[in-house]
């Protein structure tokens, strides 16, 4: 491999939606050098690639930044860190209009003002609005972006961030990235569990599928605690496509029925995990299909679907003229999704306090991997790019030096050897192969761990065979020979998902209640306890086994 | 789900490289593109709008209701025309303007 040795003062690592957004606002308020590496390419990489069309986190008129935070405790069944939520509320309308001043075309009513789509959320036109935040992040002339860059590794001496190590994913080329400060930018993890379509279609899910949970398996390798890996995410979707149901509740205001026509969405609660409850325990009692009720709304209406689907999920339009049935004519089924990792929405990730710093020094955290912090959704991750780019910037103004310089190139000559020994290639004898450890994992996850086909719910003894069999699949890691460099980063893609599985096998452990019923549906204690009215966390100690610790709430 | 890139029509441009979210389109030794992983598309449909030449249709598999209908995607100021053709041939057309598209 060819190697390539960058210094930088700030490193992003994953230029989706935080990561953009933070080299944008750093650089045009500082001048020290900052570096994005991103696995793709920052243009339409991460979670907005097929765009958004609408924005659901904003403080609407008459409301404050409190009720966003009482909101999203309220809806995370308490567990949040309410320091880190209102940090982030009080910059949502902010950072909303700078996105307007970016170009994004915000929907706006007869008043001149932005138009709402419920009480906390706005409409926009955001199909091209990565495309946006990637030109803003090009703009800056201090930032440098690295794409087709997949960082695999921080390396950090006695808790203190040295840098990252990494390799472009088409040609043979290590990279090593010396930086005073880091970014973790990476978002959270899909595809630990069997997704809801295995076979063909197996990507058609929820969360983007590129985003392997990198973030957190670095942070977790490098004695990073950790929170709520145990809170996990489902999302209730459109059968199949897995396309968002929201705009067809909201937007045309069909309600859940299942299949007797009944409408059950009240009978369980309205807070998101309740919601995927409520159409699980439907379908287990033998009432399912479950179903939004679209039948009769108006072909004006349909065709508003037909066109606010491509404008975000094309696959549900094509799926509508497929079926030669669109929703006037049929009611649109619905099913939960996988569980995901992803402190975006639910509360995962980086223990980080009020200025988006981690627990490891000069290492912060935003968007889908900063944990604390739910329903974020897009607004939210800027705001948080924004104040750890801003806490960075002190940072870095005090620290002015490369710390541990020799230590920095004793771990890369290591990791360079590492790669090197996967990339010694096939050989002919091989019989496993990255991909049979995904679906490996994702069977167990599935079938151990609370997947779709237990209805999420798991016990003890499960999680127990899960870890034993997760870690079995981690001693192959080292045999997996890589003919390219796509090879090689499938293999560390997989490598990611099985340290972050093992992380959410024993959160899942610890929490010994429901809090939250299907995001994680304890067999073996089925009832939500106050005395469990605390954050778990965790860190990873050196013989890879985590160490959990428990913290009261804040 | 996946999409099918037309050799024939492909022009080598590397838009789709570079637009694909999962490093999932390479080159092949004719210089034109090719999906690697087909079953590793999400679906975003980036590449088809990237895509000048319109070489890239989009699908849905079997497996989730897909009846060999292809969508594609052109791009016309500021509209978006989407057209789906299904396999006897007929062609159904929907145009969604940039700025004024979203009711929901």
């Amino acid at each position: 491999m060819e190697k390539r040795q960058i210094k930088t003062d700030f490193l992003i690592i994953g230029g989706g939606t935080a990561g953009c957004y933070a080299a944008y606002v750093m650089s045009k308020k500082s001048d020290v050098k900052i570096v994005i590496a991103e696995k793709a390419n920052i243009r339409r990489s991460g979670c907005l690639a097929a765009g958004v069309n609408a924005l659901n986190a904003y403080i609407t008129e008459g409301k404050k930044p409190e009720d966003y935070v009482e909101y999203a405790k309220k809806d995370a069944n308490g567990i949040v860190r309410t320091d880190l939520l209102l940090s982030m509320s009080q910059r949502l309308n902010h950072v909303t209009e700078e996105l307007e001043r970016l170009g994004l075309v915000i929907l706006k009513n007869e008043n001149g003002k932005y138009a709402a789509r419920g009480t906390r959320n706005i409409k926009i036109n955001g199909e091209n609005i990565k495309l946006l935040l990637a030109k803003a992040a090009s703009s800056g002339k201090n930032v440098t972006i690295l794409n087709h860059v997949n960082i695999t590794d921080y390396v950090v001496r006695e808790n203190q961030i040295l840098g990252a190590l990494g390799f472009d994913v088409n040609e043979p080329v290590f990279y090593e990235i010396q930086a005073k400060a880091v970014l973790c930018a990476t978002g959270g993890a899909a595809g630990l569990y069997r997704p809801n379509n295995p076979g063909f279609s197996r990507h058609k899910m929820w969360y983007c599928p590129f985003n392997t949970g990198a973030g957190y398996a670095m942070g977790l390798l490098a004695g990073a605690e950790m929170t709520s890996f145990e809170m996990r995410f489902i999302a209730l979707r459109c059968k199949d496509t897995i396309a968002p149901t929201g705009t067809i509740a909201q937007g045309a205001g069909a309600k859940q029925v299942n299949a007797r026509g009944e409408i059950y969405e009240k009978k369980y609660g309205l807070t998101t995990s309740q919601r995927v409850y409520g159409t699980v325990t439907e379908n287990r009692e033998g009432r399912g299909p479950c179903y939004l009720h679209t039948k009769g709304i108006t072909q004006a209406q349909e065709q508003d679907l037909y066109k606010a689907y491509l404008n975000m999920a094309p696959s549900q339009t094509l799926k509508w003229l497929e079926e030669g049935k669109g929703p006037a004519m049929a009611d649109v089924e619905i099913e939960g999704t996988e569980p995901y990792i992803v402190g975006g929405h639910t509360a995962s990730g980086y223990w980080v306090d009020d200025q988006r710093r981690t627990t490891v020094r000069g290492l912060f955290a935003a968007g889908d991997v900063a944990g604390g912090c739910p329903q974020k959704y897009v607004t939210g991750a800027l705001a948080e790019a924004e104040i750890a780019s801003e806490a960075a910037t002190e940072y870095l103004a005090e620290c002015r030096e490369f710390l541990f310089s020799d230590e920095f190139s004793q771990a890369s000559e290591q990791k360079q050897k590492e790669y090197e020994e996967h990339l010694k290639g096939k050989e002919e004898r091989e019989i496993l192969s990255e991909e049979q450890l995904e679906e490996a994992m994702q069977k167990i996850m599935d079938e151990y761990a609370g997947g779709i086909s237990s209805g999420y719910q798991y016990h003890q003894a499960g999680l127990f065979i899960a870890d034993q069999k997760i870690k079995k699949l981690q001693e192959l890691m080292d045999t997996l020979g890589a003919n390219d460099m796509d090879e090689l980063m499938r293999i560390y893609e997989i490598r990611e998902r099985l340290i972050v599985c093992r992380a959410v096998i024993a959160h899942l452990l610890a929490r010994k209640e429901t809090r939250w019923h299907s995001f994680a549906e304890n067999a073996d204690y089925p009832q939500e306890d106050s005395a469990w009215l605390k954050y778990v966390n965790s860190k990873m100690d050196e013989t890879g086994n985590l160490q959990m610790i428990y913290r009261d709430l804040v | 789900m996946s999409i099918r890139i037309r050799k024939e029509a492909c022009v080598g441009c590397r838009r789709c490289v570079e637009a694909c979210p999962g490093n999932l389109i390479k080159i092949d030794i004719d210089g034109k593109a090719f999906i690697r992983h087909e079953r590793d598309c999400w679906g975003c449909t980036s590449c088809l709008k990237e895509c000048r030449a319109g070489a890239i249709d989009f699908f849905l598999g079997a497996d989730i209701g897909g009846r060999g209908s292809r969508l594609s995607v052109a791009e016309r100021g500021d509209d978006w025309i989407w057209t789906v053709t299904r396999t006897d041939g007929s062609v159904r057309q929907i145009q969604v303007n940039k700025k004024e598209s979203n009711k929901y």
